[in-house]
């Protein structure tokens, strides 16, 4: 008897948890088939790598895929410096101190900052302060900004998990420390910190609201010929799509559209992470 | 008549408030092979670290007394510890080699030194012949270190410390992670290299002490209770305590 009511409890308990996973799953797989489905007939060449017309009731949003594309590598492109090298001095030289602790509550707060408050700050002090006006290159720093605290995080981590052996071994064969990060220490670290940028790129190319008042516009039919010309951008697009112009029956199956090259963008990134951190484990034996 | 490769003079280390190494004076013979025994927790790795200033790795650690190397002391204030831990080999618990090539982990001392990279072929080869890993390695000098046994590593983290051509060798219990065959060779390999370095090593094993070293220390919280010639001290032990401790009655 006692088994059985075991037996029943253990069924019962994983039946449960197997539902769960499969309301999860359920979720997104009625999310991508929303998506996609209506997005999905938009989707042709034209629509791809053409310019918008008529005030965005019709034509392409080649001009968003390339706002976003130089949005996101500008962002990473400053922010990967500042976040490598802040993680190499918190890890490898800060002592553990007041100054330190209050440098980590910063990043972590920073983190969990909500993204509309990077675009009133980039507004402030990119766009009005130093006087860049809505242009590629105050909506990049606002992003390099919003993904610094994530880099500086993910480095961090990815260089506290060097195994403390491989360092003994450098400094006991006579390296000095600079010696010991360059050779020893980055190396080990570097497909960690490079999944974790790479997922990141994800996360900038979907961010609205700090290019809603730093970069983005809403209708151009030019590309960008500067860092300094206001840009279209694919997250920015969506939300414009859907709240101004005048013929909405027109402007959303074009947000879809949009919704889904975004999305698609954001699952190829995402999966060339996967890929590196799985060829990653596969290699390292310690 | 033999040389002291190492002296310590009164040396005394403290972890922060911990009083780890009390009045520690011992020689260690040039060329010949010391032990260093004693139970779990005795300080005899940590004195073995404090050759090598591997110790100032641990924040708040406190020295008093002198560590002779030759004629240096080791302590003294503005020496380069990169130097001194470049003449002082080290070999890890367990073997640690680089995620890199075997030619890379056994090149590294010399890479950070901007040695000329005939040199370093030289050297890798002579320290991996030296270590009884050359004929086992020489056809796949690229590949991984991990690719490698664990007595094979560890016989690279041997090849690895020689190549910067010391002449004292520190092992800290290099074969507690090893199987019994590996174990017996890098004792044979130790007792080759001994006309080439001097040799420390740290051992749990009694029977490794007894087989491999000319001299014992026998150490027992913090303290060196007793030091002499192995065969005297394993044979005629002076004090009651390495009498216990060699016949297995507290470890």
């Amino acid at each position: 008897m006692k088994i059985n009511k075991r037996k029943i409890n253990q069924i019962i308990g994983i039946n449960l948890l197997r539902f769960f996973l499969l309301c999860t799953l359920l979720f997104i797989i009625i999310f991508l088939y929303i998506i996609f489905s209506k997005g999905g007939k938009v989707i042709s060449w034209e629509f791809l790598t053409q310019s918008p017309r008529k005030f965005m009731t019709e034509g392409g949003i080649f001009p968003a895929i390339v706002g976003t594309f130089w949005l996101t590598i500008l962002s990473i492109a400053i922010a990967f410096p500042f976040g490598i090298f802040t993680a190499i001095y918190m890890t490898n030289y800060a002592k553990s101190n007041l100054f330190l602790k209050i440098v980590r509550i910063s990043v972590n707060t920073l983190a969990g900052t909500p993204s509309i408050i990077y675009g009133l700050f980039g507004l402030t002090v990119f766009v009005r302060f130093f006087g860049m006006d809505v242009s590629m290159l105050a909506g990049s720093l606002t992003l390099a900004i919003l993904v610094l605290p994530v880099i500086i995080n993910n480095t961090e981590e990815a260089i506290r998990n060097v195994p403390a052996d491989f360092i003994k071994a450098s400094l006991a064969l006579g390296a000095t420390q600079k010696q010991t990060i360059l050779r020893v220490i980055i190396p080990t670290a570097l497909p960690a910190i490079l999944t974790g940028t790479i997922i990141s790129i994800g996360r900038v190319a979907g961010e609205t609201a700090p290019i809603l008042f730093t970069a983005a516009t809403f209708y151009t039919r030019k590309l960008p010929q500067s860092v300094m010309d206001e840009v279209m951008a694919l997250p920015y697009q969506i939300y414009a799509l859907l709240t101004e112009g005048a013929h909405p029956e027109k402007q959303i199956p074009i947000a879809y559209g949009t919704a889904v090259v975004l999305l698609s963008f954001v699952l190829i990134v995402s999966g060339i992470a996967i890929l590196i951190r799985y060829k990653m484990r596969r290699n390292r034996k310690w | 008549m033999v040389n002291k490769h190492i002296q310590t003079n009164d040396f005394n280390l403290w972890f922060g408030n911990k009083h780890i190494l009390h009045n520690i004076s011992i020689p260690v013979y040039d060329k010949k092979i010391t032990a260093l025994i004693g139970p779990s927790g005795c300080g005899k790795s940590t004195l073995l670290r404090s050759f090598n200033r591997m110790n100032d790795l641990i924040p708040e650690t406190k020295i008093k007394g002198k560590v002779m190397l030759f004629d240096d002391d080791i302590y003294k204030p503005k020496i380069d510890v990169t130097k001194i831990r470049a003449q002082v080999g080290m070999v890890f618990q367990r073997p640690n080699p680089f995620p890199k090539s075997i030619y890379k982990n056994v090149a590294y001392g010399l890479e950070i030194r901007g040695e000329k990279k005939s040199h370093i072929d030289e050297a890798v080869e002579r320290s991996l012949r030296s270590a009884w890993l050359w004929n086992e390695v020489k056809d796949r000098l690229n590949d991984s270190a991990f690719s490698l046994s664990g007595g094979q590593q560890q016989r690279l983290c041997i090849a690895r410390a020689l190549a910067n051509d010391p002449k004292i060798i520190l092992l800290d219990e290099p074969t507690s992670a090893l199987d019994p065959q590996s174990t017996a060779k890098i004792e044979e390999l130790c007792i080759e290299l001994r006309d080439k370095v001097t040799i420390l090593i740290v051992t749990h094993n009694i029977a490794q002490a007894g087989r491999i070293s000319d001299y014992t220390a026998f150490m027992y919280l913090g303290e060196i209770i007793e030091f002499g010639e192995t065969k005297k001290v394993f044979t005629v032990p002076k004090k009651k305590q390495t009498e216990a401790y060699l016949n297995g009655v507290f470890g």
